[in-house]
């Protein structure tokens, strides 16, 4: 609840601060679509010579672009800005400010930054889905939503997961924005479903960067495709992920000085 | 005409001090240099594989070669000066290239060589390297091959006065993430990336033949696979050298509003 409730006060926060600029959202707003286009126009590209790409019917891969920009805009919205802030934080001391403060650390680093305007391609993924689903006509059961929820819930907990671990190293080495740049290029793979991709390609996607428990995973539990294993083992990974992000959280801020300070 | 030649003996020299101290920012660069074709590679090669071995005239080998020369091409003429004019507009750094008795474009492209000179063999060896998994057919046609080298430079030459036009759009904006974004979507499609360009349908390739997009990438990449004939590799040279031409008159028009509209900030 008090964690929820602190989300909520940063949020406020990210938009009194953006208000001023209203122009952004525009901008935003034009470019989310072009995203959404350039997707959609290799899509067409694609299917213009195939009915079926690795097994997957051009509307699904459409829901499974959906899920690619939702998440795209969980990332975007906090993941993203605050663990850039955090490295920030690390390099000129400003980190100090936040430990002193009466709260959770860890969780004020991870919330200490939004960007408001992603919530725009939230918006765009969850249009895009709709669409895309009922297009196939399927009916999307109770129990098929909450799988879904569920798996994204696992696929946002590893990124994060994973950015906080990236995040940390900070704390050791100087320069690790570097290996931030590497997660935006490699999740531009995620548009495609990972199981198209041959076996050493999928493991980078699968555990090197986890692009196929964010995106793949989700829209397979949305269009039919999921089996047990692979369910448990995104829950699984997301629980132990989280520990071990946590204890080298913990870990790297024993080593943390204080730039500033 | 010495001096410029110093100058840029100088300028290579330092920015390859410089890149030699950032090592991982060059190899994480290269990652999302090669991730692009690759991914598309495979989804080519899937395609090729459900619909019966040929998609377009296009084999799963064709495909390979395609791409992995498209790679080295668009490694050859990419720069990266649209991401870099709004910093220097924005912070000022502006003004002290604005000191030097030289025009600024000639330390750009001293430095976009001289980063050309380290990532290009690595680049080589990567292609090689991918060459052994996806297994390209290469059937060389020796006049292509002996064109292929002043057409990369024709394209290395038009992309980078256009996307330098381009990135002076800074000294008007500081929000030039759309137009950027939109150039590359631009880029992306009407070069050649996503697919050969033969893949598409007949008005974008109508599209393709007027804008300088193709000449920058997807022209020398054809020419090397030996798809075109020497007619068409004829009109291709002409569209390079047209575009050239116009990008000169282009960067001349807009460096010089561009200055005037320059006010130093924070110098």
């Amino acid at each position: 609840m008090r964690t929820l409730r602190l989300m909520w006060i940063f949020f406020r926060v990210g938009v009194m601060g953006e208000a001023a600029y209203r122009v952004n959202f525009v901008i935003q707003l034009f470019q989310s679509l072009l995203g959404l286009l350039t997707a959609l126009g290799g899509l067409a590209v694609v299917f213009a010579y195939t009915d079926t790409l690795g097994g997957w019917r051009p509307d699904e891969v459409v829901a499974l672009v959906g899920v690619y920009i939702l998440v795209g805009g969980v990332i975007g919205v906090v993941i993203q800005p605050s663990m850039e802030a955090l490295i920030e934080g690390v390099h000129d001391g400003s980190l100090d400010f936040t430990l002193t403060m009466p709260e959770e650390a860890q969780l004020l680093v991870s919330i200490q930054d939004v960007d408001i305007w992603e919530v725009l391609n939230i918006l765009l993924g969850f249009g895009v889905l709709g669409v895309a689903l009922s297009r196939l006509g399927e009916q999307v059961g109770v129990l098929q939503a909450a799988v879904f929820g569920l798996m994204v819930l696992a696929g946002g907990a590893i990124v994060y997961a994973f950015w906080l671990i990236l995040a940390t190293l900070s704390f050791w080495f100087v320069r690790v924005e570097n290996i931030l740049v590497i997660f935006q290029s490699v999740y531009e793979a995620g548009r495609w479903p990972v199981t198209l991709y041959p076996a050493w390609l999928r493991f980078g996607l699968t555990f090197l960067v986890p692009v196929a428990f964010a995106v793949t995973v989700p829209a397979e539990a949305l269009t039919g495709r999921l089996t047990w294993p692979t369910g448990l083992g995104a829950v699984g990974l997301a629980a132990a992920l989280l520990v071990v992000s946590r204890l080298f959280w913990k870990v790297g801020l024993r080593n943390y000085s204080g730039a500033s300070a | 005409m010495t001096g410029l030649a110093g100058v840029y003996q100088q300028q290579m020299k330092t920015s390859f001090a410089a890149m030699l101290q950032y090592r991982a920012a060059l190899v994480i660069w290269l990652i999302s240099q090669v991730l692009d074709p690759v991914i598309y590679l495979i989804v080519w090669s899937t395609v090729t594989a459900a619909s019966g071995g040929e998609v377009g005239g296009y084999t799963r080998g064709d495909f390979a070669a395609y791409f992995l020369v498209l790679m080295l091409v668009n490694n050859i003429t990419y720069s990266w000066i649209m991401h870099e004019y709004e910093y220097r507009v924005r912070e000022g750094t502006l003004s002290a290239a604005l000191l030097r008795p030289v025009h600024p474009i000639h330390a750009d492209i001293a430095d976009n060589l001289s980063s050309k000179m380290i990532s290009t063999p690595m680049m080589l060896a990567v292609a090689v390297g991918l060459g052994f998994v996806f297994r390209p057919t290469v059937h060389l046609v020796p006049w292509a091959l002996a064109a292929f080298v002043p057409a990369v430079a024709l394209a290395f030459v038009l992309r980078f006065l256009i996307e330098w036009t381009l990135a002076l759009a800074a000294f008007w904006t500081t929000r030039v993430s759309a137009l950027n974004q939109t150039y590359y979507v631009a880029l992306l499609f009407l070069s050649g990336q996503v697919a050969p360009l033969a893949l598409f349908p007949g008005f974008v390739q109508a599209i393709g033949l007027a804008l300088p997009f193709r000449w920058m990438i997807s022209f020398p990449v054809e020419l090397l696979l030996g798809n075109l004939t020497p007619a068409q590799a004829l009109i291709g040279f002409a569209a390079q050298v047209a575009w050239i031409a116009i990008g000169l008159v282009l960067v001349r028009l807009a460096w010089r509003a561009g200055v005037r509209q320059y006010s130093a900030v924070g110098a």
